[in-house]
């Protein structure tokens, strides 16, 4: 038997949940308050989680690197969250979400968790509301839901284009209550660097305060990392530019395995990279998708013209473009899921059909939706349907009132009209499946550390889709975690303050200051970007939509290289004891090159394709993804020193609910 | 394009800092504000200089870390954008830009460019939230019925990043914007009714002892919020706050 | 309530409240004056009254002299408030790029205005209260006996073209100082109403011909004479 215990109770899926609610351990509220818990990271997951602990009664402090709770990245997400609340009455149910959302991450995630995140999601949305997030409602004052990719159900709820910042508003909003009565202590602008163990528990972590630079002890009976995904190993994504792996890496180097590490969504609509400058990839919409289309030009020698810049897309004739997603896909056309749509543009531009200066970008052209909207409106308003202008003046008006803040952001940043000339779009990476392995309870494999949010694996399989990130994220803080928490701390209620003087906290602390000692006495050649921006192009080159063992074998060879150069010949100004962003930085970065690694050696291992993982040697003869019934497993590493020690444990996932089938979108 | 830029550098709170030149030859109008400071910053290592320290995250306009004051404006000379979405063909070639720290007595300097905000979590900490707990079993979502313009308009106002540029660009360094928008919030919804009368009194002594200076109505802050937060929260905020103090003194 | 006025809110209430009466005032004083352009008689008969009913002079005045004496402190104090607020001042601030020059000019235009009012005292207040309470002469009679002696006085008073100078810089500062206070007062108590566009253009409308009608006297008798 595999030393992975999912630790998921037995019984029918339906009543797993509240079955097990109903036998685990509780701790009483005067104990509560003898229990410390730390949470690090303060987005959805860890706000969330922060907010319903101090609720309940345990004396939480939260550590954030940002200077307020508020700016955590789950700010940033746009499109919305799922909920199956059937508000619509188009036959939306908990199964049936629970079913999208397996599906939909190519059977590579854990039914029982699945289930029970689609039976909290309609618990989110009662709790939101509550809580004052101002939700879009329609004329009536009911909640308003629009659809989203790759189900058939409208159930996304949404804040205008700024879900994400005002759920995550609501979860700071929750936490400032507990601030102000004083069950949370704040630790903001602080980084965690290690996590201390004790007799095998998470006790504590030791943490640097980034402005003063003092290296601080905190000790609790339990740790939550709620700290976000690592796509910023590729240098270049969507993700905040301070977003990192390190407080989940310090917490796998001391036990907790990681899971999936190569399992990472890369989102087909971003705005494309300009040059070497680049420091951050902007998503646009994912509902861009419903009326733009996608194309290349058909001829090589049109792509170079356009690439030279010697040629206007719209000068293309109609009989010359490529819509290679509605050519691939029929049936789904421009509306395939992410790392469909995502391959399938790199594969036109590796073929040399890209459209701009570095041939990496393809067309997304909203000259067919003006026209139809066009003549829609002026039918609807009883003028000239043949009236080329006029179809185009109102045609535009109605692009503006869907898409309008889109569209100027586009403008801001490429400085091109969108309306008058195709937008130019290129996948970059956006979320990570993979994370710290957790059990049922959410317990990473070291007793009292716990995983959350997307910093875990557990919900979304190979690949996500859109609008579950916020589901998963405030499912876990405000509505698992709190509970199963408790089942580890009722052993807890004696246990007494923890302390920070022992010989543990002394070796971690220890740890972390000859670490920076090194880092900040390296006295190197390059700065810390050097090294960060390397590894991103061997991440992006050889870890990226597409996979091949040679490569992956290749990426391996070269980031153990890339880290060696790394520790060798960076360079940090400035002091340890002070604010020093590189310093920060260069922690982040030494992990990156370690996660890189294993990252690799997870796709080189998983000889399979599966959503977001695609390997060029497991494709069908129309070179779509092949998954292998072999690999139905999640892949958790053990840490053993250097990455490629790594040992591998497999959990088999078991499908008893669903019937696993092939995804197909022709 | 070639940039003359001046920098506040102040080494810490405490430090007394100066302004302080530099050169840029090779700006690409395409790069961002931000981008350009990263070129300058990689200059300043390669010389073993310490590096500009300046607060930034999502670089997408929506986490509210940047805050510079640029050429004498908060964000910058764009309207409606943050400091990451600026981008640098908004200069001319040969321009000289200044850039400074927000100033306000209750942002104090923690170095270079980097200011201290927590007066604003203070005082969302004052009253800035709806006192109910996660249980899971509130009432159904749809119970609560909101006419769609009390919606939309809750919405505006909860759009605030909480950069602090209303501070910045403030005569008065009031926060009055930033309070206003969440006391509107909550005002506009019947959810937040309930607690009405504290969270205004609170949340206003708030931040009246964080330093803050008081609103004249000159109108700089709605111009340079970045997410055209409207004066009219203002307006509401001091609405309840007399209402407040009639149900309650 | 007494928290209320100390918060800034409440202080910025106050300081709108004393501009509304402020505001109404200036609409009597200019009325009254206004019937100088057009009848000796009528001026001297308005002017007789106002000066000599106790209602006027012992309950009207002393809380006029109070709103213009609250208002001016509280305007200084707050601005004093506000100023510290900031206590390292930016290199460049490019403050007309956001905000009008007579809302952030707030102080000057009061201050100017403040001035003129001293000006104002010495030139009628200080002589009425002499004549009427110190000397006892509640006639509001010419020394010759010939009629009422307020005309008179007006008209002498313009005959100084420095004074009529003082008097129409004066006025326009006041003009810019409604420009902002005017709608702005509204914005204190709440009102959104001051952001309406009718609700502007009163503000406009009342900001330039209050002050100009004051301007437009002094011109006339100093031309006229």
């Amino acid at each position: 038997m595999s030393v992975l215990d999912s630790k998921v109770p037995k019984g029918p899926i339906n009543d797993k949940w509240t079955t097990y609610k109903d036998k685990i351990n509780l701790v009483n509220p005067a104990n509560k308050r003898l229990i410390d818990v730390i949470v690090v990271g303060t987005g959805l997951a860890g706000g969330s989680a922060a907010a319903t602990l101090a609720e309940l009664g345990y004396n939480v402090k939260t550590f954030c690197f940002q200077d307020s709770p508020r700016r955590a990245h789950s700010i940033a997400a746009q499109g919305g969250i799922n909920a199956a609340k059937n508000y619509q009455g188009d036959g939306d149910s908990t199964y049936r979400l629970f079913y999208d959302t397996v599906k939909g991450g190519d059977y590579r995630s854990r039914e029982a968790n699945v289930h029970r995140l689609a039976e909290v999601s309609v618990n989110i949305i009662d709790q939101c509301v509550a809580q004052g997030v101002p939700f879009a409602r329609d004329y009536g004052g009911l909640l308003d839901n629009r659809s989203f990719g790759g189900v058939l159900v409208s159930r996304t709820f949404y804040a205008k284009g700024q879900t994400g910042q005002q759920l995550l508003l609501g979860a700071y909003s929750a936490m400032n209550r507990q601030i102000g009565r004083g069950k949370i202590k704040p630790y903001n602008r602080h980084e965690m660097l290690d996590v201390v163990i004790v007799d095998g528990k998470a006790r504590g972590i030791i943490a640097r305060n980034l402005v003063t630079g003092e290296i601080e002890r905190h000790s609790a009976h339990a740790v939550v990392l709620g700290t976000g995904g690592y796509g910023n190993a590729f240098y270049l994504s969507t993700y905040a530019m301070g977003s990192n792996v390190t407080a989940a890496w310090k917490a796998h180097k001391r036990g907790a395995f990681f899971a999936n590490p190569c399992f990472t969504q890369i989102h087909p609509t971003c705005i494309p990279v300009s040059g070497d400058h680049q420091s951050k990839l902007t998503l646009m919409s994912e509902s861009l998708r419903n009326d733009g289309r996608i194309w290349v030009p058909a001829k090589l020698e049109d792509a170079k013209a356009i690439q030279e810049g010697k040629l206007k897309p719209t000068k293309i004739a109609e009989e010359d473009r490529d819509y290679f997603l509605e050519r691939r896909y029929p049936a789904f056309g421009n509306l395939v899921p992410r790392d469909v749509a995502s391959r399938a543009a790199k594969e036109r531009c590796d073929a040399g059909f890209g459209v701009n200066a570095t041939g990496e970008a393809v067309y997304l052209d909203f000259a067919a939706a003006i026209q139809r909207y066009g003549k829609e409106q002026a039918h609807v308003k009883g003028l000239d349907e043949n009236d080329a202008a006029l179809v185009t003046k109102l045609g535009k008006e109605m692009i503006k009132s869907k898409y309008g803040n889109l569209f100027q952001m586009y403008e801001k940043i490429i400085d091109e009209n969108p309306y008058e000339t195709p937008m130019m779009i290129f996948p970059a990476v956006h979320y990570t499946m993979g994370g710290i392995w957790v059990d049922y309870n959410l317990m990473t494999t070291v007793p009292g550390l716990y995983a959350i949010g997307e910093a875990n694996f557990s919900d979304h399989g190979a690949n996500r889709l859109g609008a579950s990130a916020l589901m998963q994220g405030l499912a876990d803080g405000y509505f698992v975690l709190p509970y199963t928490i408790g089942d580890y701390l009722a052993d807890d209620i004696r246990t007494g303050p923890i302390s920070i003087d022992t010989p543990e906290f002394d070796e971690a602390e220890n740890n972390v200051r000859e670490r920076l000692d090194k880092l900040i006495n390296n006295k190197g050649k390059y700065s810390v970007d050097h090294f960060h921006k390397r590894l991103g192009k061997i991440m992006w080159n050889k870890c990226g939509m597409s996979r091949n063992a040679k490569d992956l074998k290749e990426a391996i060879n070269e980031i153990a290289a890339l880290r060696k150069e790394f520790w060798e010949d960076v360079k940090i100004p400035g002091r340890a004891d002070e604010y020093n962003e590189e310093l920060a930085k260069a922690g982040r970065v030494a992990d990156f090159l370690e996660l890189g690694e294993l990252f690799a050696k997870d796709a080189l291992e998983r000889e399979e394709s599966c959503g977001g993982h695609f390997r060029e040697e497991h494709q069908t003869e129309e070179g779509e993804a092949k998954r292998r019934k072999e690999f139905q497993y999640v892949a958790a590493w053990e840490y053993k020193g250097e990455p490629s020690d790594a040992v591998l444990h497999k959990e088999d996932l078991k499908y008893e609910d669903i019937e696993v089938k092939e995804r197909s979108y022709k | 394009m070639k940039l003359t830029l001046k920098i506040w550098r102040q080494n810490d709170a405490k430090a007394k800092g100066k302004m302080m030149e530099y050169h840029l030859n090779d700006v690409s109008p395409d790069m961002s504000f931000l981008e350009m400071l990263d070129v300058l910053n990689q200059d300043l290592i390669d010389k073993d200089e310490e590096p500009i320290a300046f607060d930034h995250d999502c670089r997408e306009g929506i986490c509210g870390m940047c805050s510079m004051f640029i050429n004498g404006r908060a964000h910058g000379p764009d309207r409606e954008i943050t400091v990451c979405q600026l981008h640098m063909r908004s200069f001319k070639d040969g321009d000289t830009i200044t850039i400074e720290p927000w100033r306000a007595k209750a942002f104090p300097i923690i170095k270079d460019l980097i200011v201290d905000r927590s007066a604003f979590d203070r005082i969302q900490q004052a009253g800035g939230f709806i006192s109910v707990n996660t249980s899971g079993n509130t009432q159904d979502a749809n119970n609560i019925l909101i006419a769609k313009d009390a919606a939309d308009t809750a919405m505006d106002a909860a759009t605030c990043i909480g950069c602090g540029a209303c501070v910045a660009s403030c005569k008065n360094s009031s926060a009055m914007l930033f309070v206003g928008a969440k006391v509107s919030q909550y005002a506009l919804l019947p959810q937040g009714q309930v607690e009405a009368v504290d969270r205004v009194k609170n949340m206003v002594a708030q931040m009246d002892l964080e330093g803050f200076g008081n609103c004249t109505n000159t109108g700089a802050c709605e111009v340079e919020c970045p997410k055209g937060i409207s004066l009219e929260n203002i307006a509401r905020m001091n609405r309840e706050l007399v209402k407040a103090n009639m149900i309650k003194f | 309530m007494s928290g209320f006025f100390k918060s800034s809110i409440g202080r910025k209430y106050a300081m709108a409240l004393s501009a509304f009466f402020l505001i109404i005032f200036l609409i009597i004083h200019l009325s009254v004056n206004m019937t100088s352009l057009f009848s000796k008689d009528v001026f001297n008969e308005f002017s007789h009254f106002m000066g000599t009913n106790p209602l006027v002079q012992f309950a009207m005045q002393p809380i006029l002299i109070f709103g213009v004496v609250f208002h001016f402190i509280m305007g200084f104090v707050l601005e004093m408030k506000n100023r510290s607020a900031r206590n390292v001042k930016y290199v460049k601030n490019t403050g007309s790029a956001n905000s009008s020059w007579m809302s952030r000019n707030m102080l000057l235009s009061g201050a100017v205005v403040l001035a003129f009012l001293v000006l104002h005292f010495i030139d009628f207040w200080i002589p009425e209260m002499n004549v009427k309470y110190i000397q006892g002469d509640m006639s509001g009679l010419l020394s010759d006996g010939d009629g009422y002696r307020y005309y008179e006085e007006l008209v002498h008073k313009f005959e100084n073209p420095l004074r009529v100078g003082a008097y129409v810089l004066a006025f326009v500062l006041l003009a810019l100082h409604l420009l902002h206070g005017f709608t702005s007062a509204f914005q204190s108590i709440g009102a959104t109403m001051g952001r309406k566009k009718t609700m502007q253009n009163i503000g406009k409308a009342y900001s330039i011909l209050i002050p100009l009608g004051f301007i437009v006297i002094a011109l006339f008798h100093h031309f006229n004479h």
